[in-house]
């Protein structure tokens, strides 16, 4: 599927220049890219099961929107997740170990690749029905001010959710209680193999917002640069002025839809069209250009990711499975009930 | 104790919770400045203030996850759902997300939160508006389900749901609003585990909960007049489900009638019965017999839904079979 570009940033890229902080995305963004490779790997040689969705391609808009955030803002997710989690801050071991269902895993090997979970990283949840998070995100904004605080809320989603009743109800009432929330549509340009000019009256994700009076931007999702700029507007909106908006970062997953999904519905042009726009090769190259990065320091940046990601299937692999006595731990909060 | 309505029970236990404790809210449609589609927030809005009394769209799913999602963050949100036929909108938030979230997370977090919804028919109101939908949730892992009959239980077991850490589905009855009785004035908390004898008797036992407490408290009264001593089992705690005082009943009566206001099929009563028969099949002396609503649409014609919905007549005439004394 075409799409135009509609970046509504056009502040330069110096304005993000702090070599530290690009190091981290960049480091960021290889992390997740090879958790994923590594992912891949591991579900072909059925270590881990059931779906399991990649982020392989869409690093930049993950990096980029999940790194604007403070540790005590939260995060409400899909079932295409594990790089986000890992960009909140858990730690690879424990999302590995979850794919692997152990017990070590965020969700004790209960949810798998689809229901990563943290309440200290305020990961609050990978869910697996389309559009169902974002009430729930809602539901934290309300709980925000209604305690007074300061904190703010992520809820990411895909192109595909903009299309159900809840994404609708969800910006109405975000507009209309002035909750703290940033909407990301995640737009990778397929709901599954529907093409969202096939699924969607309005193509443009970002004009949707327009219904509920809120602020809608559109901002390259290979970029991650423009997308962290943009976000750090978003969010600062949202905690100073409680303003919800809506923000479509146009990406593409490199893979399919599922690691079951023979990909038939899309040209293999198109991927490789989009491929080389890739945001880390782009991000090296413009760090390099900088003078803040060599070819050496990239080489050892990706050695330094790598061992992570074995480290993190290793720690999977030694991790204990749940005990079958577990079976109906925590279906209640009060053990009696179970 | 004070004689109240049960509305005025229930408006008591979330005024009393909210002043108890500044993390519970209340969020609906129209619960607030209209004071409730049943007057069960009648006042509240006033009292609290808009913060803590919510008026929501119509929109049942938002409604829901708002819940879920400030439940998830430390508040303790009561929702109310204008009938139970509503929340049919809103099932994906309540099965796939409130009932399953602590599970598939590990334990991670929990979702402390109380859905307030009125089902039962009567009022000439349709098959949009009249059912009784308590066996759907009370088939959900995840999920406590109360419908307590009486004022008093109304009281206590909203205010026990309320400072429950799980979701909690609180199953009123438009039928029993308006039904007087004594309660308990300030703490009174029923547990949302326990069933209990609401009438004591030795020669047959009717298990029935909600507004069909009060129907099965009536016909045991007339079948009192005739000879026939029934005990009434009140099965209000749905979810977990407390069978010992049914089983223990049955095993001195030996006959058992449920009574519910729903369809019979895969309802309260199948459950009911196929416990009794893995726990007590030796102590019966009749098979089970099940009253429930007509598998039928609820219809508007007065007369029609009458013969819908079953009443006191309907466990007399049952009773007196199950005995022989036709």
């Amino acid at each position: 599927m075409k799409v135009e570009q509609r970046p509504t940033d056009t502040t330069p890229k110096e304005a993000l220049t702090d070599k530290t902080t690009l190091l981290k995305l960049y480091r960021e963004m290889l992390l997740i890219r090879r958790f994923e490779e590594k992912t891949a790997e591991m579900y072909q040689a059925a270590k881990i099961g059931g779906f399991c969705h990649l982020n392989i391609g869409e690093e930049a808009t993950i990096v980029g929107i999940i790194s604007a955030l403070r540790p005590a803002d939260y995060v409400y997710s899909t079932y295409r997740e594990h790089g986000h989690a890992i960009a909140k801050g858990i730690d690879p071991k424990a999302v590995m170990a979850e794919l692997f269902g152990k017990e070590t895993g965020t969700s004790r090997g209960r949810g798998g690749s689809m229901h990563l979970f943290s309440q200290e990283h305020r990961f609050y949840g990978g869910y697996a029905i389309v559009g169902e998070a974002l009430p729930i995100a809602c539901g934290t904004g309300y709980a925000i001010n209604y305690q007074e605080k300061d904190e703010v809320v992520m809820s990411i989603f895909g192109d595909g959710a903009t299309n159900i009743g809840a994404f609708h109800e969800s910006l109405n009432v975000a507009k209309l209680w002035h909750l703290p929330i940033v909407f990301v549509c995640v737009n990778n340009l397929y709901g599954m193999g529907t093409a969202v000019n096939r699924a969607s009256a309005v193509t443009e994700i970002w004009k949707k917002a327009c219904a509920y009076d809120m602020t809608g931007e559109r901002v390259d999702g290979m970029d991650v640069l423009a997308v962290r700029r943009i976000t750090d507007q978003l969010v600062a909106q949202a905690r100073n002025q409680h303003e919800p908006s809506l923000l479509e970062c146009l990406t593409y997953r490199y893979r399919g839809h599922s690691m079951s999904d023979p990909d038939t519905y899309r040209g293999k042009d198109e991927i490789k069209e989009w491929q080389t726009r890739d945001a880390i090769l782009s991000l090296g190259e413009y760090m390099k250009n900088q003078k803040m990065l060599d070819d050496e320091e990239i080489q050892k940046i990706d050695e330094e990711v790598t061992a992570q990601v074995e480290e993190a299937v290793k720690f999977a692999e030694e991790s204990p499975e749940p005990d079958p006595k577990d079976l109906y731990r925590d279906v209640y909060a009060d053990e009696a009930a179970s | 104790m004070a004689v109240l309505a049960m509305r005025d029970a229930l408006n008591q236990a979330l005024r009393e919770e909210m002043k108890r404790d500044e993390s519970v809210f209340l969020l609906g449609e129209d619960i607030g400045l209209y004071d409730g589609s049943f007057k069960v927030t009648r006042g509240l809005m006033k009292e609290f203030g808009e913060r803590r009394v919510l008026d929501t769209p119509i929109a049942e799913e938002i409604i829901i996850g708002t819940a879920i999602g400030a439940a998830m963050a430390g508040l303790r949100p009561v929702a109310e759902m204008m009938t139970v036929n509503f929340i049919m909108v809103a099932m994906d938030q309540v099965v796939n997300a409130a009932a399953h979230i602590r599970y598939m997370f590990g334990g991670g977090t929990k979702v402390p939160l109380v859905i307030r919804t009125p089902g039962g028919g009567g009022h000439q109101l349709g098959a949009q508006h009249s059912h009784s939908h308590e066996n759907w949730f009370a088939h959900v892992p995840g999920l406590k389900v109360v419908a307590p009959g009486t004022p008093a239980d109304a009281k206590g077991m909203l205010k026990a749901a309320i400072r429950d850490d799980n979701p909690v589905m609180f199953i009123e009855n438009e039928g029993t609003y308006a039904v007087k009785g004594e309660v308990p004035d300030g703490e009174h908390l029923v547990p949302l585990d326990k069933n209990d004898v609401k009438r004591q008797g030795d020669d047959i036992t009717i298990c029935a909960h909600s507004r069909m407490l009060i129907v099965a408290m009536d016909a045991a009264a007339e079948l009192e007049k005739e000879g026939i001593s029934a005990e009434v089992v009140d099965m209000r705690a749905l979810r977990p489900l407390d069978m010992a005082p049914a089983i223990e009943s049955v095993k001195k009566t030996s006959r058992l009638i449920t009574v519910e206001e729903g369809w019979r099929s895969y309802g309260v009563g199948a459950e009911i019965a196929a416990r009794v028969y893995e726990e007590a099949f030796d102590y019966l002396d009749a098979p089970v017999a099940r009253i429930g609503a007509a598998e039928v649409p609820a219809p508007y014609n007065k007369r029609l839904e009458k013969i819908a919905f079953p009443g006191k007549a309907d466990v007399i005439v049952t009773a007196k079979a199950l005995l022989g004394k036709n």
